[in-house]
Order: C-alpha cells, then sequence, then structure tokens
C-alpha cells in the first residue's frame, strides 16, 4: 500500500516540475525543476522496480550504519567543496582579477560567498551532524534507528536540498537573508527533510533501552529541535509565483533585520555549538577512553547555553536602527553566556585527566583537544566582541571573519576530523591507514588556522582603527580605498592559510579513501548488544 | 545496559561515577568546578546591574531608559556636535569668502582647514571614481586632476562649479553639458580612418601620411566647430585637446575609433545638496591645490 502511496507521489512531483521547467519564470527555478524532475523520476523507476518484490528481511539485530557510512563520506567530499571555494574567494580578494569577466554572473564573489559559506556550514558541518546523530543515537541508546528508510530519505534529502542551494547560489537565486539564502520552495524542502530527521531521532530515542538518556542526545535533540524552529520562522515568505524563484519576506526593515539574527546567531548557537557539543559529549570519551569529567556540569551548561543562547542575536546590530534596549539586553546575554559555553570545554578538557599521555602517541585525540581549545578561544571572544564600545571597533571589519573561522576551522572542523578519524574505522571494520597522514594533517590544519585567524585579528582591528580615525578637526582621515590597500598582505597570508587548511583536508581525503579500500567488500554492520 | 562494569575506562584513583553506562562510556559525579560557577554568578550580576544602568527591559509601549541616560544616538550626535562647535566658524567663512582670495599667506587657518575638509571629502566622495591620489583612471574617462589638462577649465569658479553642479548631470539644470556626435553612419568608414589618422598626426602620433591628409577636411566639416581647427578644443564645451599626449579615453587608433564612431558621455554627479556649501568650496579649494590649478 505505502509503495502506492510512494509513486502517486513521486509521479506527481515529476509532473509537476515538468511543467515548472516548461513554465518557469527564471533560469534559476527551471534548472531547479530540471533537477527535481529527474530526481523524482529516478526515484519513481527505482521505486516500481521494487513495488510488488518480496520485502527483504530488515536485519534487527544490527545498527543501521549504511546511512552513517553516506553521510560520513558526505561530510569529507563536501568539506573539500567548501574549504576550495573558501579558499578561491579568498584570493579573489586579494586579486580581483580572479573575478573573471567570463565568469561574471555565476563565479564572481558575491555569487560564491555564500555558496562557500553554506558548504562549510550545511553541506560539510550539516553532513557530519546527521553522521553523528545517527550514530551516537544508536549506540547510546542501544537499538537500531527507528523509521525504517527514513534515514535513508533524511540522507538524500538532504544531499538534494543542498545541490539545491548550491546551484541557486551561481544563478542569482537568493532571498538575501544570510546563511538562510535559499528560496522558498528550497526551504520547504528542508522543512520537510529536517522533520523527516526529527521523528527518525525521537523515535529511536523512544525506544531505546537504556534508562537515561545521554547528555550527547541532549545537545543533538536541542539542535534539531531549535534549527527546525529558526529555519521556519527566518523562511516565512510569500512566493511572488508558484512559477517563479522569487519570494518576498513577511517581515520588513528592522523586524526583519531582527529576525535575520536571531535566526543567524543561533545558526552558529545550535548548528555549530550545541549540534558539535553532541558530536564532543560522544566521540571524546570514546577516544581518550575515559569517564565524562562531571554530570552536574553537563547539566548545567547545557540548560544555560540553551536558554540563554536564543536571546544573544541583538548584538549582531549594534548601532543600528535596532532599538537600544534590544541592543542592551543582547550583549548582556552574549556576556552571561560566556560560562555555559566554557562548560562544554571544561568537561571535555577534564575527560583526558588521566590520559593526557595519550596526546603524545595520538593524533586523533590531539585533533579533538585542539578543537575544544579553539572552542574555548572563540567562545571567549564572541562575548567580548558583543560589548558595546568592542563591537564598534570591530563589526564589519576582518575581525569578525577572523572570530568566525577560529570557530569553524578550529572548532567544527577539528571535531568533525576527529570524528571523521575515529568513525571510518569502526564503519568499515579496518585500521585506519596511517596514523602519520593524520600527524600531516593536525600540523597543517592547525598552523592552517593560526594563519588565518591572526592574519584577520591584524587586518580587522587596522581596518576599524582606520575607518573611525579622524583628524583634530573632525575630519576622516582614511577613504575605503586606503584601508583596502592596507589590507592586501593580510589577505594573501589569509589565503595561504587557506591552502594549507584545505591540503590538510585532501591528505585526509586521501587517508579515509585507503581506509576504505582496505576494507574491500561491502562493510558488515555492528551488532546491537543483547539487554 | 551495555559494559556497566567496564574496568579498562576507571583508573584507581578515580572518583565516583553516576552508575549509568551508555556504549561504554560512563560520567565521574565530580561537582562542578568552584571558578566556574562563581565566575557564571558574576556575570549573571554584572548582567543584572548592567541592565539597571542601561536601557534593557521592554515594557508595553517603550523601554526602561536606564539610570545612566545612555543612548547610542545621544552618543554619536555629541561627538558630531562638539566638531560642529569647533569649526562652526571656519564653516561659516569658507561660504562668504571670495574662494580665490584663501591662500596660504592671508588666512593660512582658513585654508589649512579647507585642504582638511577638502582631503577627506575627496577620499570619501571622489576618490572613488577619480583615485585615492586624484590621478584618475586613465583610458577610463576618469580625469586625473593632478595635471594642468581642464576640459571644463581649472579655476577655483570653474572647479567649484563642475563639482557643485557636476558634468551632463541630468539632475541639475545647472550642470555642465555638451555630446559629442557618434559619427557611425554619418560618416563612411573610409572618412572614418582618414579621420583617425589626423587625430593621430596632430597629437604627435604614428599616422599614415596620406590618409592624415585626406582627414584635414574631414576634421574641419565635422570636428573643429568643437575641437577648433587646431584641435586645441575648447573649454566652453568641454571638447578635449586633440593634440596632447592626455586622453580620457585612450589614445590609440582603435580608441580613437571608437570615440569617432560611438561617442563618449562621461557623467560625473553633482554634490551641492549631498555635501554642504563649505564642503563643496573646501573641495575645490583641495583640487585646485593637487598642482594643476589655474
Amino acid at each position: 500500500m505505502s509503495d502506492y502511496l510512494k509513486l502517486a507521489v513521486l509521479g506527481l512531483v515529476t509532473v509537476f516540475a515538468a511543467m515548472g521547467a516548461n513554465y518557469g519564470l527564471d533560469v534559476a527555478y527551471k534548472v531547479h525543476a530540471w533537477i527535481i524532475m529527474a530526481v523524482a523520476g529516478g526515484t519513481f523507476l527505482w521505486q516500481l522496480r521494487r513495488t510488488g518484490e518480496p520485502a527483504v528481511p530488515v536485519p534487527t539485530g544490527e545498527y543501521m550504519d549504511g546511512p552513517v557510512r553516506a553521510a560520513a563520506i558526505a561530510t569529507a567530499f563536501w568539506g573539500i567543496v567548501g574549504f576550495l571555494a573558501g579558499v578561491f574567494i579568498a584570493f579573489q580578494l586579494a586579486f580581483p582579477a580572479l573575478n573573471f569577466d567570463w565568469a561574471q554572473g555565476y563565479a564572481n564573489f558575491g555569487r560564491l560567498r555564500p555558496l562557500h559559506t553554506s558548504a562549510v556550514i550545511f553541506a560539510f558541518g550539516g553532513n557530519a551532524l546527521i553522521a553523528a546523530s545517527f550514530y551516537i543515537v544508536q549506540r547510546t541508546s542501544a537499538v537500531r534507528m527507528w523509521g525504517g528508510g527514513l534515514s535513508w530519505f533524511v540522507f538524500w534529502g538532504y544531499q538534494l536540498f543542498i545541490v539545491l542551494a548550491a546551484t541557486g547560489y551561481l544563478m542569482g537565486s537568493t532571498q538575501g537573508q544570510e546563511y538562510a539564502e535559499p528560496e522558498w520552495y528550497v526551504d520547504l524542502w528542508l522543512t520537510v527533510v529536517w522533520v523527516a530527521f526529527l521523528l527518525v531521532y525521537l523515535g529511536t530515542i523512544l525506544k531505546r533501552k537504556e534508562p537515561h538518556i545521554y547528555v550527547a542526545n541532549w545537545f543533538l535533540l536541542s539542535f534539531i529541535v531549535t534549527v527546525a524552529l529558526l529555519h521556519v520562522v527566518n523562511n516565512l515568505s510569500i512566493p511572488v509565483s508558484i512559477w517563479g524563484s522569487r519570494s518576498v519576506q513577511v517581515f520588513s526593515g528592522v523586524q526583519n533585520a531582527m529576525t535575520q539574527w536571531w535566526y543567524g546567531h543561533n545558526a552558529v548557537g545550535f548548528f555549530l555549538t550545541a549540534g558539535f557539543l553532541g558530536m564532543m559529549y560522544y566521540f571524546i570519551p570514546k577516544q581518550a577512553e575515559r569517564p565524562v569529567y562531571s554530570y552536574k556540569l553537563s547539566i548545567i551548561h547545557f540548560w544555560a547555553l540553551i536558554f540563554l543562547y536564543i536571546w544573544a542575536g541583538p548584538h549582531h546590530l549594534h548601532y543600528t536602527a535596532l532599538p537600544d534596549w534590544a541592543s542592551t539586553l543582547g550583549m548582556v546575554f552574549s556576556i552571561i553566556l560566556w560560562m555555559p559555553s566554557w562548560g562544554g570545554m571544561i568537561n571535555g578538557l577534564m575527560t583526558l585527566q588521566g590520559a593526557w599521555d595519550k596526546l603524545r602517541t595520538d593524533p586523533i585525540l590531539r585533533m579533538m583537544v585542539t578543537s575544544l581549545a579553539f572552542y574555548g578561544m572563540s567562545t571567549f571572544e564572541g562575548p567580548m566582541m558583543s560589548i558595546r564600545a568592542v563591537n564598534s571597533l570591530s563589526h564589519y571589519t576582518d575581525w569578525t571573519i577572523g572570530h568566525v573561522h577560529s570557530g569553524a576551522l578550529g572548532w567544527n572542523g577539528m571535531i568533525t576530523f576527529g570524528m571523521l578519524y575515529y568513525l571510518f574505522p569502526k564503519l568499515w571494520h579496518v585500521k585506519l591507514y596511517s596514523l602519520r597522514a593524520v600527524s600531516w594533517h593536525f600540523w597543517l590544519a592547525t598552523v592552517g588556522i593560526v594563519l588565518y585567524a591572526a592574519s584577520m585579528w591584524v587586518t580587522g582591528i587596522m581596518e576599524g582603527l582606520m575607518w573611525r580615525e579622524v583628524d583634530a578637526q573632525g575630519f576622516l582621515v582614511n577613504s575605503f580605498a586606503d584601508t583596502v590597500e592596507a589590507k592586501f598582505p593580510m589577505y594573501v597570508v589569509r589565503g595561504l592559510g587557506g591552502i594549507m587548511f584545505l591540503s590538510g583536508a585532501l591528505i585526509m581525503a586521501w587517508n579515509l579513501w585507503m581506509t576504505v579500500r582496505s576494507a574491500g567488500n561491502k562493510p558488515a554492520s555492528d551488532l546491537v548488544p543483547a539487554e | 545496559m551495555t559494559d556497566q562494569n567496564n574496568p579498562s575506562n576507571l583508573q584507581p584513583d578515580d572518583p565516583d561515577t553516576t552508575g549509568h553506562t551508555w556504549d561504554g562510556i560512563q560520567e565521574f559525579n565530580n561537582p562542578l568546578p568552584r571558578w566556574w560557577l562563581w565566575c557564571f554568578y558574576l556575570t549573571i550580576i554584572w548582567g543584572v546591574a548592567y541592565t539597571v544602568l542601561y536601557p534593557a527591559w521592554p515594557g508595553i509601549s517603550g523601554a526602561t531608559a536606564g539610570i545612566l541616560g545612555y543612548s547610542t544616538r545621544a552618543e554619536v550626535s555629541e561627538e558630531i556636535e562638539r566638531f560642529d562647535a569647533l569649526n562652526a566658524d571656519l564653516r561659516t567663512q569658507l561660504t562668504e569668502v571670495e574662494l580665490a582670495s584663501v591662500n596660504r599667506e592671508d588666512s593660512p587657518e582658513l585654508y589649512n582647514f579647507a585642504l582638511q575638509a577638502g582631503s577627506a571629502t575627496f577620499a570619501n566622495w571622489c576618490s572613488q571614481c577619480h583615485g585615492a591620489g586624484a590621478a584618475g583612471v586613465q583610458a577610463a574617462g576618469y580625469p586625473n586632476l593632478l595635471d594642468d589638462d581642464w576640459l571644463w577649465g581649472g579655476t577655483l569658479e570653474e572647479i567649484q562649479a563642475t563639482i557643485a553642479h557636476g558634468i551632463r548631470n541630468e539632475e541639475d539644470p545647472d550642470t555642465r553639458w555638451s555630446e559629442m556626435t557618434a559619427f557611425e553612419g554619418i560618416l563612411s568608414d573610409e572618412e572614418i580612418s582618414h579621420v583617425v589618422n589626423h587625430v593621430l598626426s596632430i597629437s604627435g602620433q604614428e599616422a599614415d601620411a596620406t590618409l592624415a591628409s585626406a582627414g584635414d577636411g574631414v576634421f574641419l566639416d565635422n570636428c573643429a566647430a568643437c575641437h577648433g581647427d587646431a584641435g586645441m578644443g575648447d573649454r566652453f564645451l568641454g571638447a578635449p585637446n586633440l593634440t596632447d599626449a592626455i586622453w580620457l579615453y585612450g589614445g590609440s587608433a582603435e580608441a580613437i575609433e571608437e570615440t569617432v564612431r560611438h561617442s563618449r558621455f562621461g557623467v560625473m554627479p553633482g554634490w551641492s545638496g549631498r555635501l554642504s556649501e563649505a564642503e563643496v568650496n573646501a573641495t575645490a579649494l583641495y583640487v585646485h591645490s593637487l598642482g594643476g590649478g589655474e
């Protein structure tokens, strides 16, 4: 029965997409209609061939690791795509001639910048979080994933979202909300996928065999629930036409700005912080083979973090049309957030008590610990930059870019690399191909991040000081072009840092590839432990 | 329950665990680190105090103003007012004075003020086209302001008029206006090649002598009305001098042919209205001082 329902839905989507490809009002919409038609049509045929065949018995005694493997591979793949885009646009800023005339309107900085941010946050980070969620929730609940093939739908549906978002950016389809650029139909699709993600996750938690829910799952669940809320509210918009990609935001003016930065800041808070803390709470104790330092700390910092983070968004809008009272509250909540953020770092680092010697021999653990160091640094820097007086210097400068990257490359990147090095051998039941290559990756990435962050601090603070510099009579001393010229050397250093980080990731991809190759045929899945 | 008693993860001096195990992971029952807890309390106390001092808590129709009476808008306008008060006299003088009489010897204070104001205004509003050093962008239609070659005149009053009203600026009836004819279709291809060679030769560049002399008549009939019989230009019409080595859109045969065929139409916005009169005058003095002022 459900097979026929699937066929009907897929058929309808295919036909509708074919109409869209014909009636589409703009290029992006038409291309997307073609992509959707191909995907829905292909899935229709695949489903048709399976319909009426005898059902393959579900191996209920095994964990469902297929989607985890797929998401782990996708993490490495999209990571490299995102880093490459980042390195290229870094050099576009240093050498504007790289905005090639023949690629104007497709590969100039303005089109590639959202491609880079979305590729690293949502494609790389998102797949890492899907892999982590699916792996962790099964292990710590001691049951097979709930929902049958629904987790595969989450994985493939999310990849389709990434492809639609990325191709849309290149063709100029954007609603102009930072980190939420995709247009209305892509947003609707992500909503469907995300609800399926929530169902799979909750379903697995609900049928768990462990009496208590492990701390990693609190963080991952808060990430999934809050991102759903953020996504829906910040993307409230009315399509201009059902046959076109343009839409109009429901909120306007300062309300729109406030909604956007409530979303934007909590994308950092719940996607890049809470989600990755969930990852940290599983993989660090596993890799260090030590118990988590303090249950009390984990529970207090969890509730403090998720309660406080949601209010911190207005610090992105100091000295704007936003009323002063909202800006004050955003700043105050950001400062109070400092200790709850550090709670995760302390709990992670102190978990190594009694295992510090492993840092000498285990580059994977070293990566995870370094990620916590960068996490601690950027969660101190963040509250500091939210202070109005500091923000008046740092806002709109490269300091922000440096801050974001010490968090994204250092914290999100390093903990994800550590997770992938842990996961691949576990998922394919082999030893990691080369630990020496992990060491190389570690040093390339670490030095790369230091070059990136340091150069952006220098140029950011310099630029901020140059912008505000006035002479004794109150006249501005520098033109904007003067600041751009002064930043050039640091832009080159930043690009070199990016190249090092990318090289490390390429070494990782090779290492993981060789690891999987050494596994030979189709890998077996781990068995669910008996009661 | 899995691996309930996993001794490999525990060491002899370890504190108590909570007793739960997930996939082999246990949790110690350690208390909250004291320093962490006290820092957390301190930030909360600081936060509450800050919201009493500064505008913070929203009500139905407004928000608490904070006992310090702080506002970001007031902070900015105080700073602006301070400089406005400081410069009020000099600003007034700049709008009332005969510009040509402002110079280093007779009115050093006003002159220096004007150069400072002018260079800041130039850096913010003019450098986007004319370059931070005012050298323009050669061959792209943005004139160099450092030399003594002026399209519309280089006296203080003329520069002031250009800045205030712009060039070919449709929004200002007092703007300077002229429009070169696009000769494609009016002149034959042959005549165009003649006149291009003529222009090359009068500007001292290498040209085909036969073609150039054939272009003499074409030039006199079609170009001389604005550029003059000798091609020396006419500032009243903004018609450039064609006999020197300075070219606004390039002096190669290709660039000149492009100009003859399709004409050029450089536009500069007018700044009166966007800038104060004092700022326009200061900028005129600044540009005049760059080297080419007449």
